[in-house]
């Protein structure tokens, strides 16, 4: 089964459902092997679930890539004040689409996930924030909850661990910076989802002050696999620095896009060629966006690498949300980044003179790029207020918007020029 | 807890409703039941502006200013404290729209799949120009960032509805289908 998509290649572990009706329900859930993971994992003390999470390796995919189970055992022990944990469920960078089909597919692999590290970091409430826009994944989502209440999954005295848990469904109201996850916490609380300065992180002081963990829905859904199959077994793929399989979001010009779950050390090339198809009869791929909009272009011939962490950071890009934009012949590179930048100028939340004044200013200079307006001096221009947006802000959505146009430039600079000198578009539409 | 719905999924959506009643209570019946049990999910009553605001805008369709204050004093929140936090948040309609907010996703995977088409398309079949609303106050079409569905282009989500993979050519039945 799968949604819309299925390539022999894959290894499904939590795409294995995906396109399965039967298996959104608990009961479907469960007798395809679902919360079988929590019986083991109860017998077991927080502090040795957190160590097999760590020694499984796995990485954060919301983004960053930060080690799961590093992050979990930051949260204190003690358990004077509430722990709580905070499921990032906002996706919403432009090409990533993967924490949607989880929980609108398999719900209750996430509803799992999130009972193990919430008894992990010794949290009693837990929260889903979930962007608003996703209506139709909210009503599964809801349901599920529902029933792993009903169930006695969620709630007190945990299948008879002695366990309790609270989980809540909390949708968001359209902010792309509420996934930031500073600005998710001030989001949480009623506010404006302002990213907030770190130190103090968010295993320190985060949810109304009390220590909080914040996860990726993906992240969080493997976990269960993890804890019944135990680190070596997630192990076998991928690489030490990054193990395990991942779910890579690819849309743009391909002939099959979608879903595609693939261990990470897959080759990034095969991915796009033999899963996705390649691009559409008699297209040539230009570019591809590994990671989502916020992380550097690539052209087709530095695609030949893997899908690792450090793989893609060494062909020159960021594997990021594992959101992947292929553009072929027929795009207009000037147009596709100041699509993405537009993006940025809309979300930046304002804080930050260098993001608010400098995304606005790269969406300028790039309408009139694209217009044929343009200047010689706009390049170098382009790249003076790019470099002053990098590392320079309280949070990264700055140097995300930065990034596709200085990389592009670096890369397609003939096309810029083309705009700027002849007011034309070399793409081949 | 036996009645109504769970306190954990009774948060408000932030889309409108195709019914929908601008003079609606705040809140009577379910919806006051539902306002009591999202103040029981959090550890203070300010968490629950999102999802209250959320509920008065699926009660109401938008939000005015009145409905913004009256959710304040509900949540013991100055009104313009409510009001700077309701205006951050892109689904929240802060001026009437149509009975179908429809929404086209010309984020860069549905733009470089044919977003443009359905938003040209949307316009010329409902004589509108984008944010307004048409004559007979059935559509509001506005361009939206991203719906999280990128591998299924062009993604449009009309009032709590979504639709993947619309085209241009799709347009009409869609029109056809809300009617
Ligand atoms: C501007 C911005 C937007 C982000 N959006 C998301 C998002 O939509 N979903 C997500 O899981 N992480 C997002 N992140 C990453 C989070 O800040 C955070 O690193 C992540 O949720 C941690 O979970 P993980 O360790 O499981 O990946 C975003 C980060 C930034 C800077
Ligand atoms: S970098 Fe931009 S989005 Fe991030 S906090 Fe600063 S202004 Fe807000
Ligand atoms: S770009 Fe349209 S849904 Fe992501």
């Amino acid at each position: 089964m799968a949604y819309p998509y299925a390539h022999p290649r894959e290894v499904r572990v939590l795409s294995k459902y995906f396109g399965d009706k039967d298996a959104i329900g608990i009961d479907g859930w469960i007798e395809r092997g679902g919360y079988t993971a929590l019986k083991g994992v109860f017998e077991k003390s927080p502090d040795e679930v957190i160590e097999v999470v760590k020694e499984s390796g796995l990485r954060g995919r919301g983004g960053a890539g930060f080690p799961a189970g590093l992050k979990w055992s930051f949260m204190p022990k003690d358990g004077d004040r509430p722990n709580y944990l905070a499921c990032n469920a906002d996706e919403s960078e432009p090409g990533t689409f993967k924490d949607r089909e989880i929980m609108r597919w398999t719900p209750h692999q996430l509803i799992e996930g999130i009972i193990i590290c919430s008894y992990a970091i010794r949290a009693s409430h837990a929260y889903i924030y979930i962007r608003g826009e996703f209506v139709d994944v909210v009503r599964v989502l809801n349901g599920a909850v529902v029933e792993a209440y009903e169930r006695g999954y969620l709630g007190e005295n945990i299948q008879g661990s002695g366990f309790n848990l609270d989980l809540t469904v909390h949708l968001g109201a359209g902010a792309y910076i509420a996934g930031e996850e500073t600005g998710l916490l001030n989001s949480l609380e009623g506010r404006r989802a302002e990213p907030r300065i770190k130190p103090p992180f968010p295993a320190q002081q985060g949810a109304f002050g009390m220590p909080t963990t914040v996860n990726n829905v993906e992240t969080l859904a493997a976990v269960p696999h993890i804890m019944e199959n135990g680190a070596d077994w997630y192990r076998q793929w991928g690489t030490e620095k990054s193990p395990g399989t991942k779910l890579f979001s690819c849309c743009g010009h391909l002939q099959r896009p979608g879903n595609y779950e693939v261990p990470l050390d897959f080759s990034l090339k095969e991915l796009v060629f033999d899963l996705c198809g390649g691009p559409p009869e008699g297209r040539q791929l230009k570019a591809l966006i590994p990671g989502g909009s916020s992380v550097p272009i690539m052209t087709l011939d530095e695609i030949d690498c893997d899908c690792t962490y450090e793989g893609i950071e060494a062909a020159g890009s960021f594997l990021g949300s594992g959101g992947l934009i292929a553009m072929d012949d027929s795009t207009c590179i000037v147009h596709a980044v100041r699509k993405m930048v537009e993006f940025y100028a809309h979300e930046s939340c304002g804080q930050c003179t260098n993001c608010r004044e400098g995304t606005s200013w790269l969406a300028k200079i790039l309408r009139r790029i694209e217009r044929g307006d343009g200047r010689e001096e706009d390049l170098p221009l382009l790249l003076d207020v790019g470099s002053n947006m990098v590392g320079k802000t309280i949070c990264p959505l700055s140097d995300s918007a930065a990034v596709p146009v200085v990389s592009s430039i670096q890369k397609f600079e003939d096309e810029y020029l083309a705009h700027i000198r002849d007011g034309s578009c070399t793409a081949a539409r | 807890m036996s009645d109504g719905m769970h306190p954990a999924i009774v948060s408000g959506q932030p889309s409108q409703s195709d019914e929908n009643n601008p003079d609606a209570p705040l809140f009577e019946g379910e919806y006051k039941d539902r306002f009591d049990k999202i103040l029981s999910r959090y550890p203070d009553k300010r968490a629950a502006l999102l999802p209250v605001l959320s509920m008065a805008q699926e009660l109401r369709g938008w939000l005015s200013p009145e409905t913004i204050g009256r959710v304040a004093e509900l949540l013991d929140l100055t009104s313009a404290y409510a009001r700077s936090v309701a205006s951050f948040y892109t689904m929240y309609q802060l001026h009437p729209v149509g009975k179908y907010l429809i929404q086209v996703c010309t984020g860069i995977g549905c733009d470089l799949c044919g977003a443009e088409g359905v938003v040209e398309g949307l316009l010329e079949a409902t004589k509108t120009r984008i944010g307004e609303t048409s004559e007979d106050g059935k559509y509001t079409i506005v361009e939206v960032e991203c719906l999280g569905g990128c591998g299924f282009p062009a993604m449009v989500q009309v009032n709590d509805k979504i639709y993947e993979n619309v085209q241009a050519k799709d347009v009409e039945g869609l029109l056809k289908e809300l009617d």
